[in-house]
């Protein structure tokens, strides 16, 4: 489904270069739940990153469904972002100004659903990761862990072929990074493709497959598990 | 696809205006209403400066058509045929024929002392029927000391406060004035060749200058003094029933014939030119200070538009991130402009039509020469409307279209 090769990534600011990415070669295929590990400046962040289409790599390539990331333009780039891929990010990245209903609802809208329809999946996506009794309030009226699953809602909602998720539970406390890993969990059971950087081991163990990263390589990979 | 966009746009413009800080949004809405005021009002006074004179002008001396004098001529001939034809006008309210004069007048002769410079200025002595003049022109209004004329008032006067010295206190060999002259004050009038000794009955305060430099007495004696028997006067001002059209009536004088005899003219023709040249300049300069105006309004919502953007970068970039079209996320702040413009215009045109244009017409700037009104005529205003909200579409486009190009990632997680 997605297949990296080569792929290389350096930060330039102003004379100064920071290889992060030097030359991964990574293959997720559908239904996987990859688990990213690495200490900080790893490189794991970057690297989902780039599979997600995100930011662009300095060298090597991406495919997804076949598709050669380099040569699309960043129209479909978006389609893909909003079609296909469903994000959770370390800080929730909800929009304050939207409540829990309208942050889900939001790309439902913006791929063409009528109101109607988007509301009532946004609705649906929400009860499913248990937050469907929060719909009107704001991300500034839920807990972190609740603003969590809100995020993870608006990832689901569209049923994307991909969910990145970037160290999801890091702001969360047990419990809650607990709930989070179940509700992976589940998707993962329900066939969902989950790719999801982390650097607590405890977590990483949920996913089928560790890809550990160590100063922009892949060190090891412990598939099957 | 663009109306999609522009959905999403709605969207999000109405969910970040109704969750905004009320305090940001009143501010910036505040900013709007001064930058309107900025383009209606200071244009609207300067042309209300100039309106207030014509419209002085008007009510007071020419009223709505004025009937002269050909250039050539003395007087009107055949006047007493022309008033006959305009009283049948059925458009004519009131008419007020006048006879004018130069001449001189000269207070102190009695106690003056060979060798003194005499107490005399030049004026224009006029003859009217005071009830005729008062039903067109309001005049007696203007009474500021003692009483205007009645009809019997023989070897009595009324002066224009303009020929005093007690009001224009400024000496210039081209401009003199009366000395020492107040109500009761005796004073000769020197017409051509005849003197007469009068009475002055009352002063008037007029802020058309014509009318501030006439002396006034009553037609019949001044008819005498200048041996005026045939009835022919100098000037005749014509008030109109409310709603008429004054071209429609200079027309129809015209039509009939009266335009071989006098000078027909509407207010609008009366005008001095350099009084329209005037007007021309301040309406020019209104246009320069509605420029400046609308470049400051830009301006100003470039800097809330691109401040709001820059602070709300992350959240541009997740939106990005998450699959919503750069052009949803502009449109977004352009109906945020839009909205703002509209809301501040609204405010703005509440104002000033609910607030200032009557206010200063009930109470208007006392200019040295013209009575002050605010001027906004609603073509005009609604022109600088659309142009207020065009001004502040584009300028609210452009810095949400400079941080939407920015790197998706670098907006998300806040690097430069």
């Amino acid at each position: 489904m997605i297949e990296v090769r080569s792929l290389k990534k350096t930060f330039v600011n102003g004379e100064i270069e920071t290889p992060v990415l030097k030359g991964i070669d990574l293959k997720v295929a559908d239904g996987e739940f990859i688990a990213i590990m690495g200490r900080s400046g790893a490189g794991k962040s970057t690297l989902l990153y780039q599979m997600s289409l995100l930011d662009e790599p300095t060298s090597g390539e991406i495919i997804v469904d076949g598709r050669h990331a380099q040569s699309m333009p960043e129209s479909e780039k978006v389609q893909f972002r909003l079609s296909e891929f469903g994000y959770v990010f370390q800080d929730y990245a909800l929009l304050p100004e939207l409540t829990a209903l309208e942050n889900v609802a939001l790309p439902l809208l913006m791929k063409g659903l009528g109101k109607m329809l988007s509301y009532h999946e946004a609705r649906a996506a929400l009860e499913k990761v248990g937050v469907g009794h929060r719909l009107n309030n704001l991300p500034s009226q839920l807990s972190g862990g609740e603003q969590q699953r809100v995020s993870i809602a608006r990832a689901i909602a569209h049923n994307p072929k991909i969910l990145f998720a970037d160290e999801p539970t890091a702001n969360l406390d047990n419990e809650s990074s607990h709930a989070v890993l179940e509700i992976f969990r589940e998707l993962h059971k329900k066939g969902q493709t989950i790719i999801m950087v982390t650097h607590e081991e405890e977590f990483a163990i949920e996913a089928g497959k560790i890809v550990r990263i160590d100063d922009g390589r892949i060190v090891s990979v412990e598939a099957d598990r | 696809m663009f109306p999609l966009n522009i959905r999403i746009g709605f969207f999000l413009a109405v969910r970040a205006l109704r969750r905004a800080s009320l305090w940001t949004t009143g501010l910036i809405i505040f900013v709007m209403v001064l930058t309107f005021l900025n383009l209606v009002v200071v244009s609207g006074i300067l042309v209300g400066l100039l309106q207030g004179a014509i419209d002085q002008t008007r009510t007071k001396f020419t009223s709505d058509v004025i009937v002269s004098a050909l250039n050539d001529k003395e007087y009107i001939e055949n006047s007493p045929n022309l008033i006959a034809l305009i009283a049948t006008l059925q458009e004519v309210e009131s008419i007020t024929p006048r006879y004018r004069e130069g001449g001189i007048l000269e207070a102190n002769y009695k106690t003056r002392k060979e060798g003194d410079k005499a107490n005399t200025a030049p004026g224009t002595i006029v003859g009217i029927d005071p009830a005729k003049e008062d039903a067109v022109t309001g005049i007696a209004d203007d009474i500021v000391e003692g009483s205007f004329l009645s009809p019997g008032d023989y070897d009595q006067v009324v002066l224009g406060h303009y020929l005093l010295k007690q009001y224009i206190p400024i000496e210039t060999p081209s401009f003199s004035t009366l000395e020492n002259v107040g109500i009761g004050t005796k004073i000769r009038i020197k017409v051509g060749d005849v003197v007469r000794e009068v009475t002055v009955k009352g002063i008037l305060r007029s802020k058309v200058d014509e009318i501030a430099l006439r002396a006034f007495m009553v037609d019949s004696q001044f008819r005498s003094m200048i041996g005026r028997t045939d009835g022919n006067v100098t000037e005749i001002a014509i008030k109109l029933k409310p709603d008429t059209d004054p071209i429609a009536v200079r027309e129809a004088l015209e039509l009939s014939g009266a335009g071989t005899y006098a000078k027909i003219q509407t207010y609008e023709d009366a005008q001095p030119q350099f009084l329209k040249d005037i007007i021309a300049t301040f309406n020019m300069l209104g246009n320069v200070f509605s420029s400046l105006g609308l470049i400051v309004a830009s301006i100003t919502i470039f800097i809330v538009v691109f401040i709001n953007a820059i602070t709300r970068r992350k959240y541009i970039g997740i939106l990005k991130g998450i699959g919503i079209r750069g052009r949803a996320i502009e449109i977004s702040y352009v109906f945020q402009s839009i909205f703002y413009a509209l809301i501040g215009s609204g405010v703005g045109l509440a104002l000033v039509y609910g607030f200032l244009v009557p206010f200063f017409a009930a109470n208007p700037i006392d200019f040295p020469f013209s009575d002050g009104i605010l001027v906004a005529p609603l073509d005009a205003t609604f022109t600088r409307v659309g142009l207020l909200v065009f001004s502040t579409l584009i300028a609210g486009y452009i810095p949400a279209w400079m941080i939407i190009r920015k790197n998706t990632l670098d907006s998300i997680l806040g690097r430069n």
